[in-house]
């Protein structure tokens, strides 16, 4: 048994506490994380090796067999479909990161209650679950580009480029299911819905496979709403560069940043509600 | 900020707080001063949880005043939460973490570094009597461990002022006992402790003042002492006639005590003289199934102010 031994109040500076929660909380949601860093790591390179091997030596094989390198991509099918195929990957990775901890942080185990009892403030919290679902993207995608890297299906030169346009769907679908997640009172299978139902169609026909204009003109705007299309269109101007009307490359990264803004309007205020009831 | 022994921490005029047309808490004032053990004693759903929420600067009030730390927690939420320590009813571990991990992990978020916290994680553990079990998974804990690890959590930024709801509720007397004496020490240490609970021994044990709650009013306010001494007599007469009987009996008894109060399953008598209560019914015929005398307790304040017990 032993005592404390502390004058109280004199550990904590409040203003580098309060500058840094953000910061904290992602902190912390990594570090949760990462004791199931073997299964992130398996899903991040699972996933890039399957769709490689099944586009890569087959649809791949058949397109550009048939185009005879002269297809309307312009590019091999591979280099064509890897910046939609990247930003599905990030896209997934940050979906995981914050419905799962949003539900727990205020359903299951209502964690946000006990850290919102800190100095770390509503939007923090939000913020904190939002950076470390796009650390946990990051890292997805990063496995994925070293898979197309290692497998020669895109130039080392593309890498960049499209971590960057992957990351903006990421960051956008990131801040929309903080919002919708926020909303929930229960946990009803809603992922499970949203999962089949908005992402896979999203995924489906948002130009991932084929460019969207080959699509009838009534399915189209599945694309223009769709973070899928808006990042993939980016990916391939930056990376093997498609072409692009300068209004369009706007639009995309507009449109992506705008799904960003409303995610945050609608998540922030809804976190600090439920936190100070 | 001043060290003063009398200054306030927390100050409450009018606080009041509403869940849509429901009020929970009902205008209540009080205040609590530097290194007191202030207690807020009342049944379930009497508010108790509800003001804790709201000292703990996280909850918002719907009308009334409140200062923490001389500071107001509506815009100040995130620097007074940054002196307190909280432990609340649920223990609201993180079930997945390790015992150290959810102290350690707790420190971060007050900005502390991993070198303070190292020395701090292992003093907290020893203090919270948990240092065997430092890496065992949170939830594979017993109930009064959880609630030890709450309250380690709670104490990792060296709080001015501890909010603990419930403490013991649910724990076996001998956990209660162990919690209490760490509680103890605390106060010990100068650091404020205000306490919520619905049993009136823990109020007692530990509250150098408190106030007694009911349907989200505060019904009377002082220390343990001066509660029993302003709304009770100094001692009690319990008799058992039987459940059927108590009632009638009951009749006979008025005029022998200060004042009597007939429960479902026994009557109380309240005197300053209790030993001679008991004879004086016992001469005149009636012969209780049991009999006990005791002395007075807030259990016995808490019947007086709203005719009710606090444990149902
Ligand atoms: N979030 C809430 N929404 C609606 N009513 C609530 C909420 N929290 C508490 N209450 C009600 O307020 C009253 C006081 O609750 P509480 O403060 O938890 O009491 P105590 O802690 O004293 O048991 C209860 O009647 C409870 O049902
Ligand atoms: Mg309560």
């Amino acid at each position: 048994m032993s005592d404390l031994n502390f004058k109280p109040g004199q550990a904590v500076d409040p203003q580098k506490a309060i500058r840094w929660g953000s910061l904290r909380v992602a902190e912390y949601r990594i570090y949760s994380m990462s004791k199931w860093m073997g299964s992130v790591i398996a899903y991040g390179l699972g996933n890039p090796v399957l769709y490689l091997v099944s586009i890569g030596l087959g649809i791949g094989a058949l397109v550009d067999a048939n185009s005879a390198g002269q297809s309307v991509l312009g590019v091999s099918y591979l280099q064509f479909v890897a910046p939609a195929l990247l930003a599905a990957a990030a896209i997934q990775g940050v979906m995981d990161e914050v419905t799962f901890p949003t539900m727990d942080g205020f359903i299951w185990d209502k964690l946000f209650y006990a850290i919102n009892a800190t100095s770390v403030s509503s939007y923090q919290i939000a913020n904190g679950v939002m950076l470390a679902a796009l650390a946990r993207g990051m890292f997805t995608v990063s496995l994925y580009l070293g898979v197309l890297v290692a497998f020669a299906a895109i130039p080392i030169s593309s890498v960049l480029p499209l971590l960057l346009s992957s990351m903006f769907a990421a960051w956008a679908w990131s801040t929309v299911m903080l919002a919708v997640t926020a909303r929930l009172e229960r946990d009803e299978g809603y992922f499970a819905i949203i999962g089949r139902f908005v992402i896979a169609p999203m995924f489906l026909f948002s130009g991932t496979f084929y460019p969207l204009q080959l699509m009838p003109i009534y399915l189209q705007p599945i694309g223009w709403i769709s973070p899928f299309w808006h990042s993939a269109e980016l990916g391939r101007t930056l990376s093997y560069g498609a072409a692009m009307e300068p209004a369009m490359f706007l639009v995309h990264i507009g449109y992506l940043l705008f799904l960003v803004v409303v995610g945050l309007a609608f998540a922030y205020p809804k976190f600090k509600q439920r936190l100070a009831k | 900020m001043s060290q003063s022994a009398n200054d306030v921490v927390i100050q409450a005029k009018g606080l009041t707080k509403k869940y849509k047309d429901f009020v929970a808490v009902d205008g209540i004032d009080f205040e609590v001063k530097r290194g007191e053990s202030f207690g807020l004693l009342g049944p379930n759903g009497a508010g108790k949880s509800t003001t804790m929420k709201m000292i703990s600067s996280v909850s918002q009030r719907t009308s009334g005043e409140l200062k923490i730390l001389g500071k107001e927690p509506n815009t100040h939420g995130p620097e007074i939460r940054a002196h307190l320590g909280v432990v609340p009813q649920k223990d609201l571990l993180d079930r997945e973490l390790k015992v150290w991990e959810n102290i350690f992990t707790y420190g971060r978020y007050f900005g502390l570094s991993r070198k303070f916290l190292k020395g701090k994680v292992d003093e907290l553990l020893e203090f919270a009597q948990l240092t065997e079990k430092r890496n065992a998974k949170a939830d594979d804990l017993s109930g009064g461990m959880q609630r030890r690890l709450a309250i380690a959590r709670g104490l990792v930024n060296e709080p001015e002022i501890l909010l603990l709801d419930e403490p013991t509720t649910g724990l076996d007397p001998q956990a209660r006992h162990v919690l209490w004496d760490r509680l103890f020490r605390l106060k010990e240490q100068g650091v404020t402790l205000v306490i919520t609970t619905h049993y009136m021994d823990e109020a007692e044990q530990l509250c150098d003042r408190l106030i007694v709650m009911d349907n989200g009013k505060i019904m009377a306010e002082g220390s343990p002492a001066e509660l029993i001494k302003q709304y009770s007599s100094k001692e009690v007469v319990e008799v058992r006639f039987g459940t059927d009987k108590n009632e009638k009996t009951a009749e006979k008894l008025a005029g022998l005590a200060d004042r009597i109060e007939v429960l479902p399953d026994r009557i109380l008598l309240y005197t300053a003289k209790g030993e001679e209560l008991l004879a004086q019914i016992l001469e005149s015929g009636l012969h209780p199934v049991t009999s006990l005398v005791r002395r007075s307790s807030l259990e016995d304040v808490f019947l007086r102010l709203t005719g009710r017990t606090l444990v149902d």
